[in-house]
């Protein structure tokens, strides 16, 4: 059986297939090379990029907890720059879909970034990060209100003109609300889950376990709130919802398709098992022939 | 070679030091020679709620084509990959960072200083010191003699060990830096063991005008240089231990 994997987020970037690498969770694809074909993705988001260089909080920036790891890196990157200069030349041409992750601590810096952007032909999509639980300015305190949602949308609208998905914070009373104002202020799509704020405590030394208190939380442990807001904010807009939040298999990523995601994103996934995103494009086949579905499509938003 | 996802088979267990030692039989791809002293593997651990793997230094790597790894059991990972069997299979990343730079060895002395787990990697090292024609001296500290017990058969005959305990239950009574051997004129020296032992190698190594090495252990997530999450603190700004070291020059640490 001929299977259709590809899928359609609009605004010109279509996917071979619904598998994305999470940002922050794959480097810049390169650090993955020896282990996948990277053209076998449907993409991959690399890491959170700002306008100047952040050197990100202090360590420890991590502690693992049940079935789940708290982090708190602080966007550390070499800024925008840095990655025209020389991340872009190295990836630019790996057969899949480079979707650049851009932060900022105020709205012109996300502009600044989308502009720098702009002029790279291999880039059809940024994500717009509103949600970053792990810095002070800007990050999750965009995107935690529906007009801060909305003002950094609409504004890196208009310096941006190819696909504009938005990253969503968990980290909020509704969701879907906030999903219908990025909606009506520009984006072409949205991703969720970010991660969950969180805190844990070394109580031997009687002292948090990561430098900044509080980090935010990824891995299994989430999936079940990150499959529900995504079933959530699929029924409450019409553009296309990216999911992730614990996917470590298909059978994971194909929950996050019936709940109404278009494509998924594999994040801490990929920490654990360096193959794991390859593999999911490869279950979600098996899967597909197995229950004898010709298209991908046919699965999205099953569950009503 | 790449760095690769890949399966061993767990040919014998032992201990040394109060740590689990696994002699490791590679499957699939047998060939280990693209390991580097210093380098690690990460291990995975199918233990309940646990997500991450461990990184693991590659203690030796045999003659006839075993992995050595010495693994202290502390948390629910550890304990688990402690009470696996003969038998049982253990999936690993590897080889992962940089390793020890053993260039220009020959015919000239090196001090290899460790403590805890911290040994696993001198073992590899000092096998690949003396093929270079470089001669060895190892100081190895503990809190007594159980630390230590079993430590001096996992190194080549050819190396020079002094031991040191803080309750003089075994070897010299005090610490490693303490032992004569520590202060004898040395090419270079190497250390991984506890922070401490390394600032107080490092400050020495510092004093003496001697180039030296140390291996850190930051908590690590994924090995390949993606989350960020072990940096360190260098002259260079914050990088990965897990790409950039886990060995690192200490000029290149803020450790004054």
């Amino acid at each position: 059986m001929e299977l259709n994997l590809s899928v359609d987020l609009g605004n010109g970037l279509r996917l071979k297939n619904p598998v994305l690498t999470a940002s922050g969770t794959f480097g810049y694809g390169i650090e993955y090379a020896d282990f996948i074909d990277l053209s076998r993705l449907g993409g991959f988001i690399v890491k959170g990029t700002t306008l100047n260089p952040r050197e990100g909080n202090d360590a420890p920036r991590m502690v693992e907890t049940p079935s789940g790891m708290i982090n708190a890196v602080g966007l550390q990157n070499k800024g925008v720059d840095h990655f025209v200069k020389h991340i872009y030349p190295l990836i630019a041409d790996c057969g899949s879909e480079v979707i650049v992750n851009v932060s900022g601590a105020s709205i012109a810096d996300y502009q600044a970034v989308a502009e720098r952007l702009a002029d790279l032909p291999a880039i059809h999509a940024i994500e717009v990060n509103i949600s970053c639980p792990n810095v002070k300015a800007g990050g999750m305190a965009f995107g935690t209100s529906c007009q801060g949602a909305a003002e950094v949308t609409a504004a890196v609208r208009r310096s941006w003109a190819r696909h504009l998905m938005v990253k969503l914070s968990p980290n909020v009373t509704d969701i879907a609300g906030i999903a219908a104002a990025v909606e009506d202020a520009g984006a072409d799509s949205v991703s969720l889950i970010n991660t969950l704020l969180a805190m844990h405590i070394d109580v031997e030394r009687q002292r948090p376990s990561i430098s900044t208190i509080t980090g935010g939380l990824s891995g299994p442990a989430v999936r079940p709130i990150a499959v529900r807001m995504v079933w959530q904010v699929a029924r409450r807009v019409k553009i296309p919802v990216v999911g992730l939040g614990g996917i470590v298999n298909a059978d994971d990523a194909l929950q996050f398709i019936m709940a109404g995601a278009t494509a998924i994103q594999v994040g801490t996934a990929n920490f654990i098992n360096p193959a794991a995103s390859v593999q999911i494009v490869d279950g979600i086949s098996d899967y597909l022939r197995r229950h004898n579905i010709s298209d991908i499509n046919q699965l999205r938003s099953i569950i009503p | 070679m790449s760095k690769r996802i890949q399966d061993f088979k767990i040919v014998n267990k032992a201990s040394a030091g109060g740590n689990c030692l696994l002699t490791l039989l590679p499957l699939g791809t047998p060939d280990l020679h693209d390991i580097t002293p210093g380098q690690f593997v990460q291990v995975q651990a199918l233990a309940p709620e646990v997500l991450l793997r461990r990184p693991i230094s590659v203690c030796d790597v045999t003659p006839d084509g075993h992995l050595i790894l010495m693994v202290k059991p502390i948390g629910n990972a550890t304990r688990h990959i402690d009470s696996l069997a003969v038998g049982d299979t253990l999936n690993l990343v590897l080889p992962l960072g940089n390793g020890f730079d053993t260039s220009d060895m020959q015919g000239r002395r090196a001090l290899l200083v460790g403590g805890g787990v911290g040994v696993a990697p001198l073992v590899f090292l000092a096998r690949a010191l003396t093929a270079a024609g470089a001669s060895v001296d190892i100081c190895i500290g503990g809190r007594s003699a159980a630390d230590i017990a079993g430590i001096d058969s996992l190194f080549v005959p050819d190396a020079h060990l002094h031991f040191a305990t803080d309750d003089g239950s075994a070897g010299h009574h005090g610490l490693v830096t303490s032992l004569n051997a520590f202060s004898a004129d040395y090419h270079r020296i190497y250390c991984c063991g506890p922070t401490p032992m390394m600032k107080a190698v490092a400050a020495s190594a510092r004093n003496r005008g001697t180039d030296c090495f140390v291996s850190l252990e930051n908590m690590m997530a994924c090995g390949l240089g993606a989350c960020l999450c072990c940096i360190e603190k260098t002259v260079r700004g914050n990088i990965c231990v897990c790409t950039e070291g886990p060995v690192f020059n200490i000029n290149q640490l803020l450790w004054n």
